[in-house]
């Protein structure tokens, strides 16, 4: 465990330098705990594939913790003290989420790429993907932009070389071991496999986003070709 | 129609110290580029530091006032003038209804910023009245102005004393600042001569540089083991090297994760200073420890915390 700052304002808490998921199980965990129980001086605690990014009020924590001689010491010691608790806690319950996907002509334009990088039929990549559940790793880059996977590595297909400058909302996209549903209309370089009409995120709702890190995802076919 | 907007400006957002809480949920705090500037603005209005203000940039807007108030402005220097007549910054000054605020040229900075005594009437997104112009959602609904909008004041008719702020807390804006850094989870993977290149080196704002982050050119710098991140955190003012080997700083509007190296991040009491800066504009960089980025952080709060007590004893 490697904790270094990020800045002034925060502190990263690093398990490893990969996708996997109990490296993501003690980011969440890490995370989740200061959520529920926030120090003085604590803004927010933010998990990622495999590290948690803690964001502080720098002059509440100096004032709050003065044995310590910054808030980055403080932060670090209270992260290696909740550490040790975590490591024989239970993990938590994770929500079962299902998520309804169309794959129809224009819903899904890389089917056709993925079926080729796959070398197998169409229905064989629509059961394969339809199979797997996949788990919330994070949020990121768009406002409720889950990152999920496992993707099964038959049809990990990787990402496309040029990007499209506009992929429409609820697009659902492979890249590698990883897939996800835009939220918003972006540009995006994922292949797109199909389309929900669910939702993702929605700024009107006191919950604005649909996912959150731990979440178990499985897709459930709507319609087809 | 407490203040009409005749011309939008190029890019003028309400912004507050931005939305803190969401970031598990890929919904960044946005909020002011300088947050100083903001911070000394309302304060010298009798605000609170969190009021909602607007950030302007240039060609900035024109505006007429509806209501009577006591306005100030801060941060860059775009020769603001109220009924024709030059008005400076960093004081607090009365407008009536009829009134118009115009701003001629760009003298210094990229970011003013415009408060009304008593705050805006704006709703709050997620406990915010920062704009998130990604999920179109907070500010003025979710966008930046528009010719015909209108802004209420939260409390209009709130006139104060004229004051201004003397220099003493007003950061020392520069067209080439050298700012302080704290070295990053990857800064160990510098080579030793592009350690060497990044903390003495002159870096340049390229034209793709913007409220999400700056774009910088200069000596191109390599790490010693390739690497292959994955997505973590970043904050306002990491740095970053991208795979051509030249360096991002990630501003107001950044995403939430990033999956390149973080090299250093931009000290909290130097980020107005890079505010300010825009396409063209020099930045170099000097690495400091944890300890004296937060003494210096201290620092300024406590001086603001004072400003804040003395000011409000003389309303």
């Amino acid at each position: 465990m490697r904790i270094f700052p990020l800045g002034d304002s925060a502190a990263t808490i690093e398990f490893g330098n990969e996708i996997s998921h109990g490296l993501n199980d003690r980011a969440v965990a890490l995370a989740s705990h200061f959520t529920a129980a926030p120090f003085p001086g604590l803004i927010e605690a933010v998990p990622a594939y495999s590290s948690v990014s803690v964001f502080y009020d720098s002059v509440t924590v100096c004032r709050e913790f003065p044995e310590s001689k910054t808030s980055f010491s403080a932060v670090t010691s209270l992260v290696e003290k909740v550490m040790e608790t975590i490591e024989t806690a239970t993990p938590g319950e994770n929500r079962s989420v299902e998520i309804p996907i169309a794959i129809l002509e224009d819903a899904s334009p890389d089917l056709a790429s993925i079926c080729e990088f796959s070398r197998l039929h169409r229905d064989e990549v629509i059961d394969i993907f339809l199979a797997g559940t996949y788990r919330v790793y994070m949020l990121g880059f768009l406002p409720g932009f889950a990152y999920m996977g496992d993707v099964d590595e038959r049809i990990a297909a990787p990402r496309l070389k040029t990007p499209r400058t506009k992929v429409p909302k609820g697009s659902i996209g492979i890249a590698g071991k990883q897939t996800g549903i835009y939220p918003l209309e972006s540009p995006g370089g994922w292949n797109i496999i199909g389309r929900t009409d669910l939702n993702m995120f929605d700024p009107t709702s006191p919950e604005p986003c649909r996912l959150r890190p731990g979440d178990e995802v499985a897709f459930v076919l709507r319609s087809e070709i | 129609m407490s203040l009409r907007i005749l011309k939008p400006g190029i890019l003028s957002t309400i912004q507050d110290l931005g939305r803190t809480g969401r970031r598990s949920l890929g919904i960044n705090p946005n909020g002011a580029m300088d947050h100083t500037a903001m911070r000394l603005l309302n304060i010298l209005l009798g605000n609170d530091e969190n009021e909602a203000v607007l950030e302007m940039h240039f060609p900035a807007g024109e505006f007429v006032f509806g209501s009577e108030c006591s306005f100030a402005l801060a941060g860059a220097d775009f020769s603001p003038t109220l009924n024709d007549v030059p008005i400076r910054n960093w004081s607090a000054i009365k407008a009536i209804p009829g009134d118009t605020l115009k701003f001629r040229e760009r003298i210094t900075g990229m970011r003013a910023y415009l408060s009304i005594a008593g705050g805006l009437e704006i709703p709050e997104w997620l406990g915010s009245k920062s704009t998130n112009l990604t999920a179109a959602a907070g500010g003025l609904k979710g966008r930046s102005l528009n010719a015909g909008d209108s802004i209420e004041f939260s409390t209009p008719h709130n006139t104060i004393k004229p004051r201004a702020l003397g220099p003493s807390l007003i950061p020392k804006y520069s067209r080439f600042p050298t700012v302080r850094v704290i070295a990053g989870g990857e800064f160990d993977l510098l080579t030793a001569v592009s350690e060497r290149s990044f903390l003495s080196g002159a870096f340049t704002l390229s034209n793709d540089s913007n409220r999400m982050g700056f774009r910088l050119g200069g000596e191109p710098l390599y790490v010693i083991d390739e690497i292959k991140m994955i997505s973590a955190g970043v904050d306002f003012g990491t740095i970053q090297l991208l795979p051509d080997g030249q360096l991002i700083v990630l501003m107001a509007d950044h995403q939430t994760s990033g999956g390149y190296p973080r090299i250093a991040g931009v000290i909290t009491a130097d980020l107005p200073l890079l505010a300010q800066l825009g396409p063209g504009d020099g930045v170099g960089f000097h690495l400091v420890s944890i300890d004296e980025a937060e003494r210096s952080l201290l620092a300024f709060d406590r001086d603001v915390r004072f400003l804040n007590t003395g000011i409000r004893l003389t309303l």
